[in-house]
């Protein structure tokens, strides 16, 4: 690949887009050129997402520039990125599954005459732009449904392809994949960029970026810190160093030591088909355990496990030394186990009732006699939690979408908090908090650890696994590859042991 | 080989103090805004009285109050009189009782379509020579239990299918309209079954202090079902469940016994309300509750009820139903046919949701 002389298909200089109490990117620079394969790395909330929906036309950038091809660009809809050849493959494909192959490339931009569907040219040009891809196999006429991953994903690359893209985003697009797959993508894609095709590349695996890359631009905190690294020689310690590194203005507070006593919460071989498997730990009462590990990891499915949301195939949980029934969220409440989910806004919240009523859900019959609500009880009870934990706005008649991420999280641990539950499951607790209420839930978490909660902290975020656990696990692809005290780790090794893969 | 490398690390210009490595900055506290300012905005008796169920209630009052004095002004006398306001709320207090039931279903977050049919299924159940001759023997009070019992029932198969078998509350609730009323048939062999027992009449034709018990009931039904949805751990187990299931599953709800329970209470008020219009029309018969669940449905939604679930309003079901009622009246005092009466409800419905709607993105919105 050359170097300068090279023109540029895509430039983006200083991008920002802020979000109401976030900066989503606070200045972001890359570019690429037509047939280069430009890998972005970043850890989770680096912003590498917003980057790739500002590159779709999702959002609109509040500062900075887009050059396409030379020229100054706004994308004012999603349709606009496509039309002008920039063509996104989500993670979470896009893919209607009831219809067929030929259907969905062909989506939103059917072949018609005089309004009437062309189906055979249509059926014609999506077998050419399948065997062009390398997987004449699929059939054009197959239901995308009946797929495999890998199968829809090369119908949503073939659906690129159909709008003549010539950049491709493509977001972690072997998370899906095995092995035998990976490589054909590869194929794919070395076969796309010879035609002058681009791909920018977003993947945490470095032998990928390795064999696949030509460039990389790492992203950390929303901005660019470094871009243009060739991808097969810069060293591994370096791309890492880049990737962490602490410039986000929090406090951790500090640990106290854990009382020696019987573990609050056993985990005994959990595992579940395809998601987990022979995951075993324990958490003593005071104690904080980390899970680190990257998104789709199986943290999530794990904790989630263990409450009982989801049902364990083997293995067995736990609370101070009595069995929970598998498979059952009143079981596991009952024990004193208490859950903050990981999308808060659609597991854990009622957000258009108050925060009294959501602080007392999962305790309403400590309020009730008879069935009938002591509404000034309840009343109370929320205000003191309110107190305690220092929601704001205080008004617990608020309604509860009108609260920050932050508080949002905070009325969750009060519920739980209310409820007096001994074992406190806690998933991504940080995600949409900002920086100043950070600190507080982090403070909020070790207050409950010292009067005797026991804790697991779930988290995509290495730094705050690290600063708020006692004892952390690294978790990846489903198994558990390391535990260590918190303080025996950095984040560099967790990131070493999740990047290779492998137990250390 | 390109390196530009390394732009931008220690160097950036000053927007957050990059702190020497392992030095944790501070930035807890007063980032809030003074929390008295929010406190005194809310406190503000006008704002909280819109935003609050009086507010809600009010389009419904002023839309009740309009169609009174449309009445009065196209019928006069005839629409004010004490008799004719009995007869509207005689005719309010059957669907009256069913509405009051789908609003509970509606907040948690279904829909029930088979409640006419279930009305009719009761009320032949109930007028059959058998249990006629036993509520002879016995007490007309059997009949009553059995119109309880087969709505009960019929709910506890909705409430199954749904909360267990996982089928829709829309699937569950037509097959349940087809089969109900078809089953209603083949008892009745189609005949109009005459309610005999004079007792029972003259119990449900009754007034009380002028006022008669059949709207009696209907208001005793809407005071507990007020009670129910709004102080009890029941009913904000109901609107959880309705507001967000997955987040009352998490936090220890038994959401699909509630739901089941949901079924079962408007089954049990389709037995009561079947009850009542066995006693207005002194007969049982497959045809009666034609309808219903499209009126049941239209009064709670214009009450204010979230058709998606999570809010419910009673007091807004009540005045649904009284809207409704009233303005066929007006229509049948002016001579105005049930197709006239059908366009007018379809307008309403729409001008309601569409109010709601403003309503809601503006509640949203700060």
């Amino acid at each position: 690949m050359a170097g300068n002389d090279a023109s540029t298909l895509l430039g983006m200089a200083d991008i920002v887009k802020r979000f109401p109490g976030v900066v989503a990117l606070g200045g972001v620079d890359l570019d690429v050129r037509p047939g280069e394969v430009h890998c972005l790395l970043g850890q989770n909330g680096a912003g590498k997402s917003t980057l790739i929906k500002v590159l779709a036309g999702v959002h609109r950038p509040d500062e900075g520039v887009i050059t396409w091809e030379g020229e100054e660009v706004h994308f004012a809809h999603p349709q606009a990125a496509m039309d002008m050849g920039i063509a996104t493959i989500y993670q979470e494909l896009d893919l209607v599954e009831g219809l067929t192959v030929a259907e969905n490339i062909y989506l939103g931009h059917e072949m018609s005459r005089f309004g009437f569907s062309q189906r055979r040219a249509a059926t014609k040009s999506a077998a050419a732009l399948l065997k062009r891809l390398g997987h004449p196999e699929i059939s054009p006429s197959a239901e995308v449904g009946t797929l495999s991953a890998a199968g829809q994903q090369i119908v949503s690359m073939a659906r690129a392809l159909s709008h003549h893209a010539k950049l491709i985003i493509m977001d972690e697009p072997s998370a899906v994949l095995d092995a035998g797959e990976v490589e054909r993508l590869f194929h794919v894609i070395r076969d796309l960029t010879d035609e002058g095709v681009a791909i920018i590349y977003i993947s945490h695996r470095l032998e990928e970026i390795r064999t696949v890359g030509d460039r990389v631009t790492v992203l950390k905190d929303g901005k660019t810190v470094a871009t243009g690294l060739p991808a097969k020689e810069t060293p591994t310690t370096e791309v890492i160093r880049l990737m962490t590194g602490r410039s986000i203005e929090y406090v951790f507070p500090s640990r106290g030591t854990v009382p020696d006593a019987e573990p609050l919460l056993r985990v005994d071989g959990l595992s579940r088909r395809g998601e987990f498997h022979d995951v075993s730990f324990t958490v003593r009462p005071g104690e904080v355990l980390g899970l680190a590990g990257l998104v789709g990891a199986g943290r999530s499915e794990i904790i989630e496990t263990v409450y009982g949301a989801r049902k364990n195939d083997a293995g067995t949980v736990e609370v101070a030394g009595k069995k929970l029934r598998p498979g059952s969220v009143q079981a596991a409440v009952a024990a004193g186990v208490g859950l903050a989910p990981e999308e808060r806004k659609s597991q854990a919240l009622l957000l258009g009732d108050s925060v009294a009523t959501n602080i007392s859900m999962a305790s309403l019959t400590r309020f009730s006699r008879s069935g009938i609500i002591d509404r000034q009880a309840e009343r109370t009870a929320a205000i003191d939690q309110v107190e305690s934990l220092d929601v704001r706005p205080t008004g617990v008649d608020r309604e509860m979408r009108t609260l920050s991420g932050g508080n949002q999280q905070k009325v969750v641990l009060a519920r739980w908090l209310l409820r007096g539950c001994r074992v406190l499951l806690l998933d991504e607790p940080t995600r949409g908090v900002d920086v100043g209420a950070r600190s507080e839930i982090y403070a909020l978490v070790r207050k409950l650890a010292d009067d005797g909660v026991a804790v697991v902290v779930v988290s995509s975020e290495i730094e705050e696994v690290l600063g708020l656990s006692d004892r952390v696990l690294v978790i990846g692809e489903g198994s558990v590859l390391h535990e260590a005290p918190a303080d025996q780790l950095d984040e560099h090794q967790v990131l070493d042991i999740i990047m290779r893969g492998d137990a250390a | 080989m390109s390196v530009e490398s390394t732009r931008k690390s220690p160097d950036s210009e000053g927007a957050s103090s990059v702190g020497a490595p392992d030095v944790h900055v501070k930035t807890a506290g007063e980032s809030a805004p003074p929390a008295a300012t929010v406190a005194s905005a809310s406190r503000n008796p006008l704002n909280s009285l819109m935003a609050g169920s009086a507010g809600r209630n009010l389009g419904l009052v002023i839309a009740l109050v309009l169609l009174c004095i449309v009445g009065v002004a196209t019928a006069g006398d005839r629409f004010a009189s004490v008799d004719n306001i009995m007869t509207i709320l005689r005719l309010a207090a059957v669907i009256g009782v069913v509405s009051i039931g789908m609003t509970f279903v509606i907040s948690g977050g279904g829909i029930d379509l088979s409640v006419g049919a279930i009305v009719a299924l009761a009320s032949v159940w109930a007028t059959t020579l058998a249990t006629q001759t036993m509520a002879a023997d016995f007490h007309w009070i059997l009949m009553v239990f059995t119109a309880l019992a087969v709505g009960a029932g019929c709910g506890l198969v909705n409430g199954t299918l749904i909360a267990y078998g996982r089928i829709a509350p829309f699937i569950a609730t037509l097959a349940m309209l087809a089969a109900a009323r078809g089953l209603a048939e083949i008892i009745a062999q189609r005949r109009t079954q005459i309610v005999t027992n004079r007792d029972f009449i003259d119990f449900f034709q009754a007034s009380v202090l002028g006022v008669p018990v059949l709207v009696i009931i209907f208001a005793i039904v809407a005071i507990i079902g007020w009670v129910l949805l709004n102080r009890t751990t029941f009913g904000r187990r109901t609107l959880a469940v309705g507001g967000n299931a997955e987040a009352a599953r998490l936090a220890g709800i038994k959401v699909q016994r509630q739901t089941m329970y949901l079924y079962i209470l408007l089954g049990l008020a389709c037995g009561l309300a079947a009850v009542m219009l066995m006693a207005r029309t002194t007969t049982g018969t497959s045809t009666h509750g034609g309808l219903y669940e499209l009126d049941a449905i239209a009064a709670v939604v214009i009450g204010g009820t979230l058709l998606s679930g999570g809010r419910g309003t009673i007091v807004g079901t009540v005045f649904g139903v009284l809207i409704f009622t009233t303005l066929t009246n007006v229509f049948t005092l002016n001579n105005l046919g049930i197709s006239t009466q059908a366009v007018a409800k379809g307008i309403i419905i729409i001008a309601a949701v569409l109010l709601q709607q403003r309503v809601a993105v503006r509640r949203g919105s700060p």
